[in-house]
């Protein structure tokens, strides 16, 4: 635990511009183009809207980055260092301090959410018993300041089945911000969510801006990834094919932008 | 629905409690129908002498189990451990305490083979335990279909190894492994303390130690357990060697306690620690595991068997009557552990993200 905080601490004590930036990146799986010459990057503390339909290459994307696959062409920097692909992994990431909340809850229905919160990454001795008030005390730290669950009969003790769908996202954002994560990749976050329910998760990406980290917000939600990004970037077929920063279209502007990229991928199809 | 959240918060406090009383219930009830046996001290004495092996193996099944995984292997391993344990003593320790006038008993140093041989009957279990975590999790090969093979083969092996002979080992008694497994301290059967150390051990490995953690996570939602930095395999492996190890040790304390290496040691407990586990409400579905429910029920089981008959019941009647339990039990832990599933059962509760819920169990809607 302390070993994280650590390793993290010194890698944030250096100055830097993007958290995280690709350069011309491509990828192919044999003759299909998922990504063509990507250049994708994130700002320290930036909340990044990535918005394409399904097939765009959105995963396929989130998936370079954190370290799940690794690209045909192309180059990363990680704090304006280059990454060598080869020692690139998921664990490489964590390590780099990249966490992804996934769309299908990153948590365990049965375990209550002081295990969830550590698994993984737990509190021990050296004989690795877990130090179960020490952990219950950090999760119950997080429960009330990071994530805000006052008084809602949410205890380090309840199980995750009992919580809502967005309660369940807070926990692995929560979790996210407690590691220390500079960079949280959030996948679709809202999906299957009741509107209720998506307010909280939005209230959590903005803590995560107020928090000084940076953020990849994956959305097929234009009004939602609209309302908390300070950049959007369009994806098409594998491309960026436009980046739009805040304030730059209204929500209708962009809106109808989507719909004539639509068109006229439809038209160029027919052609 | 209040009453029914009071009820849980009693039982989930103390783990193992309702299967505790449901012994006690039973033991009462056996007081009543069969007296002469269960008002004396003997008959627990026997319990305390026979029940330990299955109770042991129990033990592990229960973390395998809330790991999402099953062990059908386990007979073959009693076996297994029982043969190298027999074998090696009846032809390497005892020859080396045999003179002219017979069999003299150990002397000194040569009480300190038995105690290798424990170990590499330990081995022996650890290395099929080994073979099995292979076979899960490299191979590919479902648990149940796994260690289905598994009992086949080694019961095979271990007639192939013995000739398909019993071996008898008249004199182990004089060497300290057997006082020290399977003596007595008083009338007390040191092999009933050996089961409570293995509990309480393995309680704190599930509840208190990363590893049972991992294999809760495991056994809950694999998916996450591996998101979450989880090395799900290594996890595996290393819970069906402990199973092996576990596995081998009652193979041999069965060894000893009869003095006698049986070829059919280890068949019958099969079922009746499958059985043990399940009433001491561990569910199939992994995610959890009792280990105190785990201890009573193979009591629970053992008591049965001996009160059917001492209650002037045929034999035959055991098996009807612990399945009967068995059911009485997977139903009450259902309804009264897992109000949330039963909840999700009859509708009233249904949230938004129910198509993500994991539970391919739970019905739609």
């Amino acid at each position: 635990m302390s070993e994280v905080q650590l390793r993290g601490g010194a890698v944030a004590d250096r100055t830097y511009e993007h958290v995280v930036r690709m350069a011309d990146v491509s990828m192919h799986y044999g003759a299909v183009r998922a990504l063509s010459e990507i250049n994708f990057a994130v700002g320290r503390n930036e909340i990044v809207g990535l918005l394409g339909d399904n097939g765009a290459g959105k995963s396929t994307l989130i998936k370079i980055l954190t370290g799940v696959q690794k690209p045909t062409a192309g180059d990363m920097y990680v704090r304006d260092e280059k990454i060598d692909w080869s020692g690139y992994s998921v664990r490489r990431a964590h390590e780099l301090r990249f966490e992804t909340v996934y769309q299908e809850s990153s948590l365990c229905e049965m375990q209550p959410l002081w295990r969830n919160f550590f698994v993984g990454r737990q509190i021990t001795n050296r004989f690795g018993f877990i130090d179960v008030k020490k952990q219950k005390e950090i999760a119950q730290d997080i429960l009330l300041n990071a994530i805000g669950f006052r008084g809602a009969g949410i205890t380090v003790d309840s199980r995750v089945s009992d919580l809502s769908g967005g309660e369940r996202q807070g926990i692995s954002i929560g979790r996210a911000m407690y590691f220390d994560a500079d960079l949280i990749v959030l996948d679709e976050p809202t999906v299957a969510l009741a509107v209720k329910e998506v307010r909280k998760v939005l209230d959590f990406v903005r803590s995560i801006k107020e928090s000084g980290r940076a953020c990849i917000y994956i959305e097929h939600n234009l009004a939602h990834v609209y309302e908390v990004a300070d950049r959007l970037v369009i994806l098409d077929r594998g491309r960026v094919v436009a980046e739009i920063a805040r304030g730059e279209l209204s929500l209708a502007e962009l809106t109808q932008y989507l719909i004539d990229l639509h068109d006229k991928r439809d038209q160029h199809a027919d052609g | 629905m209040a009453e029914i959240k009071s009820h849980r918060t009693v039982f989930e406090r103390i783990e193992g409690l309702p299967v505790l009383l449901a012994l006690m219930l039973i033991i009462g009830i056996f007081m009543i129908t069969a007296p002469r046996s269960f008002l004396g001290v003997r008959v627990y004495m026997s319990f305390f002498a026979t029940v330990p092996p299955p109770l042991i193996i129990g033990l592990g099944l229960t973390l395998v189990i809330a790991a999402g995984e099953i062990d059908l292997s386990f007979p073959s391993v009693v076996k297994m451990s029982g043969i190298v344990f027999a074998m090696t003593n009846k032809f390497i320790a005892f020859p080396l305490d045999t003179d002219a006038d017979g069999f003299v008993g150990s002397e000194g140093v040569t009480n300190l083979l038995p105690w290798l041989f424990l170990v590499l009957a330990v081995g022996v279990g650890m290395a099929i335990g080994f073979l099995n975590g292979l076979l899960v999790t490299m191979v590919g090969i479902p648990s149940i279909i796994a260690t289905l093979a598994t009992l086949f083969v080694f019961e095979g092996l271990s007639i192939i190894i013995g000739g398909g002979q019993q071996y008898s080992l008249r004199g182990i008694d004089e060497y300290t492994v057997h006082a020290a497994l399977t003596g007595r301290i008083g009338i007390v059967p040191v092999q009933v303390i050996w089961a409570l150390l293995a509990a309480v051990a393995i309680w704190f490995l599930l509840n208190r130690h990363k590893f049972g953690e991992h294999l809760m996570f495991i056994g809950d939602n694999e998916n996450v357990a591996r998101v979450v930095g989880v090395n799900v395999k290594r996890e595996k492996i290393k819970m069906f060697v402990l199973m092996g190890a576990l596995g081998a040790v009652a193979g041999v304390m069965v060894t000893l306690e009869n003095k006698n290496f049986y070829t059919t040691q280890g068949t019958a407990f099969l079922l009746i620690v499958m059985a043990a586990v399940f009433i001491g409400g561990t569910a199939i579905t992994g995610g959890k595991g009792n280990i105190p429910g785990t201890f009573f029920g193979s009591f629970m089981v053992g008591c049965i068997e001996a009160g059917i008959i001492s209650s002037g019941l045929g034999g035959f009647w055991t098996r009807l009557v612990v399945g009967l339990v068995f059911l009485a039990a997977v139903i009450f832990h259902l309804s009264i552990e897992d109000p949330t599933r039963m909840k999700r059962l009859v509708g009233i509760r249904p949230s938004s993200d129910g198509l993500l819920a994991r539970r391919a169990t739970s019905p739609p809607g």
